[in-house]
């Protein structure tokens, strides 16, 4: 009977089995393993596991019960792959990256590398390597309406926030909604207020904050809550924002409710199934600080690690180099519209996305950042941001919140560190 | 004179009594059936139009939306699963909770409170973080990624419920019938086969229905659990259609209303049974 | 010696007879055993421990967890919010089932249409649910048009003044969170209810009736004694359902407004997912389930106070 209910993993030895969460680009895998396998005759599992919070979960308990596949993927933030990699559980790639004068590392965007891998003197205590392969390159950044700006009268996007203002407001008299973004989630409000605090006080002074050197009631911090303030002020915003997804965001603007989104590459692929007809393009978030650049958040999307532990090791670290080879990238990045991670695939793209990766100088990732900050803190700091916009705080009122959670939190640690 | 004035307002104040009432109680069933509405009619139109068209109708109808939704989410394989999963669950728990109910009730042995309170406190402590220690120990005993593996589980999920509710409908039981079974030489097993389960027809039909729709929506314990594309149930299916960054909404409303048919199915069957059962219990008692 | 024997064959049967009666709980205890107790004392031995699910190490640091937990504010705000989405489904959803209950009870017409209508509401998955009342509250406009059907409606039939950011507002939020998961389940205290009320037997009824009691005294000394088993039941379960809900807030408001929509559920998932201390998730755990029990004994206490009076 229990014949009938069911297989077990024994007879998965041969090939290379991956579990991912990438709903999107199944199909595209599959095609890709059928082809890997007429080429080579490994057999490659594409398992999908979704959403993306029951891929973490199951990720974990796999690794606890050391039955991990060949190649996975991990998400979250860095701390997590650090804490995956001291169990053990992630394979130190750099040797393969470094082979051959390095062509793997060579054929592939620095910055797409540079979110699996771990520097010398890394706050985790990491042996210093590249223990991830990117499968693709994202970034977030504005994007505009041309039909909607043509529209009001504006002809070009704003590039000062100053410039952005009055533009919207003239939007709003027209009745139309200036900005749209999923800030229901919290990590994309962080991206926003990340890349104005980058624009208005450095990374340096950012760094010195989570560290806990500088308060977040420093006037620098309230000049970036403020700028929520204004635009709420100003009546920028969508409806609705601090409770939108990001997959209602999308669906606003492209369904042209609103002027301005905020919004990944991805979207391209988004927008392309609800509205063909989408005229737009991309821009920087318009400065705040004349003076200093704007940056954005990029670097790989998606990435994949492989099992030290698994038997067929070698096989599955072949298998994610013909992965990340050109006309591979080539074939997914047409497929999924996502940017590739093969620099030498970009010839491919169609425009939009090419807008999108030309912005990829102005890139920088929390990945690549010296510190994080504590996951409650930076919870705290996004609903913060959340209650500036509904009205119910203010700037200064949430920055003495933010900053009371940070000095809990910077005590616990150092309880726990003590213990 | 004065009678049938009085007859009159009494028939006025029913009639209008009961046109509130109905009033009533058709503006609670719009609410129930509206969703359902519009997942259907949600499930007949496109992507472009699904949040644009206000209207119930929609303007133009795609009823190939289940056609793909079947065909592209493979459908076929995660119904089968979903229906051998849940036919097993619940006839198992049918079985192993009547079996400790009728017990609880009715028989005596050492510890019997004690079992049934662990029974009680395990419906009342949630176990948000079990999926780690349960995978390790499911992997111990080769039961992850397999179909048996994930029916224990889910039986254990619906038990201690069931039991409370089979427990609390024994304990209402008259023993006449039982008496007169055990004078007729009718072993334990007998009465619980031949006495018990007939007259507890009501709450057996009552748990058949919640846990049949507690394993026909389960995906969390289902993708841990399970490996293999062929063991997964229909939600296992309907998540292909939300994307990690867009959502197909035509074609996941209508994989949704696919799914939603056959637990309504099993509903309206079941439901003559719980009044059924009673109003003859009620006369016999 | 025939007295022995007799004595130990006596003893015997006993023991048979308990050995078969422990046959009948005996699949339920193993599974129960398997399935539940085990990860039940991983998850207590886990709360007593600092880990962050991955890590082979685990460092044992006694009720430290617990202390935290008792300073952790958002924890209780989430409790809170927890609370009063179970108030609200106490009292509005349970009565909205006992009334509907009632009505049913009698011969009207389309009774068993409205039986099964009435069930609908559970059977939907939350996600569908969520998705659906999201569409209804929303508070976006296109084209100066309501996109929202609620606001649709509002605007259609003039109540300009209602109109309304439902589930943008703090205040508004929890409640429509609170009435659209009362809407969900009420269907199950309409099934228990009705059930319930279909075994009291009609022969009361007529008795009360011949004996010229009103509808109101029949109600009080009748219909309501004989319940209460029943509507013990049904409040624990409503408790134990609302204090869990989170798959309904999720897909209504996403990760939440600011701090006010988050439940305990939840706050237990961003300590195991987020910030990865399994330990401390554990901990949350077993807190959550004292309240609970301790929750559901003190409504069986106030229900045997009150049979009797």
């Amino acid at each position: 009977m229990l014949f009938g209910f069911g297989c077990s993993q024994e007879n998965q030895t041969k090939g290379v089995t991956v579990w991912h969460w990438m709903t999107d680009r199944q199909e595209s895998f599959l095609k890709l393993a059928q082809q890997y396998q007429e080429q080579t005759g490994i057999e490659v599992r594409f398992e999908l596991y979704a959403p993306s919070e029951l891929y973490s979960r199951k990720t974990i308990a796999a690794a606890q019960a050391s039955v991990l596949p060949d190649i996975y993927g991990i998400l979250g933030e860095k701390k997590r792959l650090a804490s995956f990699i001291e169990g053990g559980f992630v394979a130190n790639l750099s040797p393969d990256f470094e082979a051959n004068e390095g062509i793997w590392e060579k054929n592939l965007f620095v910055k797409a590398i540079n979110v699996n891998r771990f520097e010398e003197g890394n706050v985790y205590g990491i042996k210093p390597g590249i223990y991830g392969v990117p499968l693709d390159v994202t970034n977030i950044q504005m994007l505009y309406n041309k039909n909607i700006l043509k529209k009001a009268g504006i002809d070009q996007p704003p590039l000062t926030f100053d410039q952005f203002i009055k533009d919207a407001v003239i939007l709003r008299r027209m009745g139309i909604d200036g900005f749209v973004s999923g800030w229901g989630e919290a990590w994309i409000i962080e991206c926003f207020a990340s890349n104005y605090a980058f624009n208005i006080m450095g990374e340096e002074k950012i760094m010195a904050t989570y560290r806990g050197e500088v308060s977040y009631t420093d006037p620098d911090w309230i000049t970036v809550f403020n700028i929520f303030k204004i635009l709420k002020d100003k009546n920028i915003f969508v409806e609705g924002i601090v409770t939108k997804g990001n997959k209602y965001a999308e669906q606003d603007f492209a369904l042209e409710r609103a002027a301005f989104a905020f919004n990944g590459s991805w979207c391209v692929n988004v927008y392309d199934k609800m509205n063909p007809d989408l005229n737009y393009g991309t821009m920087l978030p318009p400065r705040y600080n004349l003076e200093s650049p704007m940056k954005i958040w990029g670097g790989a999307g998606s990435s994949l690690v492989v099992n030290p532990t698994s038997k067929n090791k070698q096989a599955a670290i072949n298998f994610l180099k013909w992965l990340t080879a050109k006309e591979q990238q080539a074939f997914l990045s047409k497929q999924t519209k996502n940017l590739p991670a093969n620099r030498h695939a970009l010839s491919f793209l169609p425009k939009i996305l090419s807008q999108f990766a030309s912005s990829m100088e102005d890139a920088t990732h929390p990945s690549i950042w010296k510190h994080n900050e504590n996951l409650l803190v930076s919870e705290a700091f996004a609903k913060g941001i959340q209650s500036i916009i509904i009205g119910e705080k203010t700037p200064e009122e949430a920055a003495r919140d933010i900053q009371a959670v940070k000095v809990y939190e910077m005590e616990k640690d150092k309880k726990r560190l003590n213990r | 004179m004065k009678l049938s004035l009085y007859l009159n307002r009494y028939k006025a104040t029913k009639v209008l009594g009961s046109i509130f009432l109905h009033t009533f109680l058709m503006a609670v069933a719009i609410t129930c059936l509206f969703p359902l509405i519009w997942m259907f009619r949600s499930a007949l139109m496109t992507n472009q139009t699904i949040f644009v068209d206000k209207g119930i109708v929609p303007s133009s109808i795609h009823f190939e939306n289940f056609y793909l939704a079947w065909t592209k989410g493979g459908f076929g394989m995660y119904f089968f699963n979903s229906v051998v999963y849940t036919v097993c669950v619940v006839f198992g728990i049918v079985i192993i909770s009547s079996l400790a109910a009728y017990a609880f009730s009715r028989l005596k042995f050492p510890g019997k409170n004690l079992f049934f309170y662990m029974f009680l406190i395990a419906m009342m402590i949630p176990l948000p973080g079990s999926f780690v220690p349960l995978y390790v120990l499911m992997n111990k005993l080769h039961l992850v990624n397999t179909r048996i593996g994930y029916i224990l589980c889910m039986i254990n999920v619906g038990l201690s419920l069931s039991i409370y509710i089979l427990k609390t409908f024994f304990d209402k039981m008259p023993s006449a019938l039982e008496d007169a079974a055990r004078m007729d030489g009718c072993s334990k097993l007998g009465i619980w086969l031949h006495v018990a389960l007939p007259l507890a027809r009501p709450a057996i039909a009552a748990i058949v229905i919640f846990n049949t729709l507690t394993v026909w929506n389960e995906y969390i314990l289902a993708t841990l659990l399970l490996n293999d594309k062929s063991l997964m149930p229909l939600q296992r299916g309907l998540m292909v259609f939300q994307g990690t960054h867009s959502v197909d909404y035509p074609l996941l409303m209508a994989g949704l209303t696919i799914t939603v048919a056959p637990v309504v199915l099993v509903y309206l069957f079941m439901q003559k049974h719980i009044i059924k059962g009673l109003s003859a219990g009620a006369i016999v008692g | 010696m025939i007295k022995n024997k007799v004595i130990s064959r006596f003893s015997f049967l006993e023991f048979k007879g308990v050995f078969e009666n422990y046959l009948f709980i005996l699949p339920a205890v193993v599974i129960f055993a398997l399935f539940y107790i085990y990860p039940f004392y991983e998850i207590f031995n886990l709360s007593l421990h600092e880990w962050n699910g991955i890590s082979s190490v685990r460092q044992f640091i006694g009720i430290d967890n617990f202390k935290e937990i008792m300073q952790d504010k958002v924890w209780w705000s989430s409790m809170w919010n927890a609370g009063y989405i179970t108030i609200i489904a106490l009292t509005f959803q349970n009565m909205l089932a006992f009334s509907l209950a009632l009505s049913c009870d009698r011969d009207i017409r389309m009774r068993k249409f409205y039986r099964v209508i009435f069930y609908l509401p559970p059977i939907l998955s939350e996600v569908v649910v969520g998705l659906v009342w999201q569409w209804i509250l929303n508070s976006g406009v296109q084209g100066g048009e309501p996109i929202g059907l609620l606001n649709y409606f509002l605007t259609k039939v003039h109540l300009y003044h209602l109109v309304h950011n439902w589930l943008s507002d703090p205040k508004t939020v929890l409640t429509c969170i609170a009435l659209v998961h009362s809407w969900k389940g009420f269907g199950w205290g309409f099934i228990i209810l009705l059930a319930g009320l279909q075994t009291i037997d009609r022969q009361l009824y007529e008795a009360a009736q011949v004996d010229g009691a009103g509808v109101f005294s029949i109600f009080k000394n009748i219909t309501i004694p004989m319940m209460m088993p029943v509507f013990i039941l049904v409040m624990i379960l409503t408790i134990l359902g609302s204090m869990q809900v989170f798959i309904l807030v999720l897909s209504m408001v996403g990760q939440g407004l600011v701090y006010h929509t988050e439940v305990p559920v939840t706050r237990i998932l961003v300590s195991m997912m987020g910030t990865g201390r399994f330990g401390y998730a554990c901990a949350q755990g077993v807190v959550f389930g004292l309240i609970l029990i301790i929750g559901s004994f003190m409504i069986k206490k106030i229900s045997a106070k009150v049979k009797q009076e």
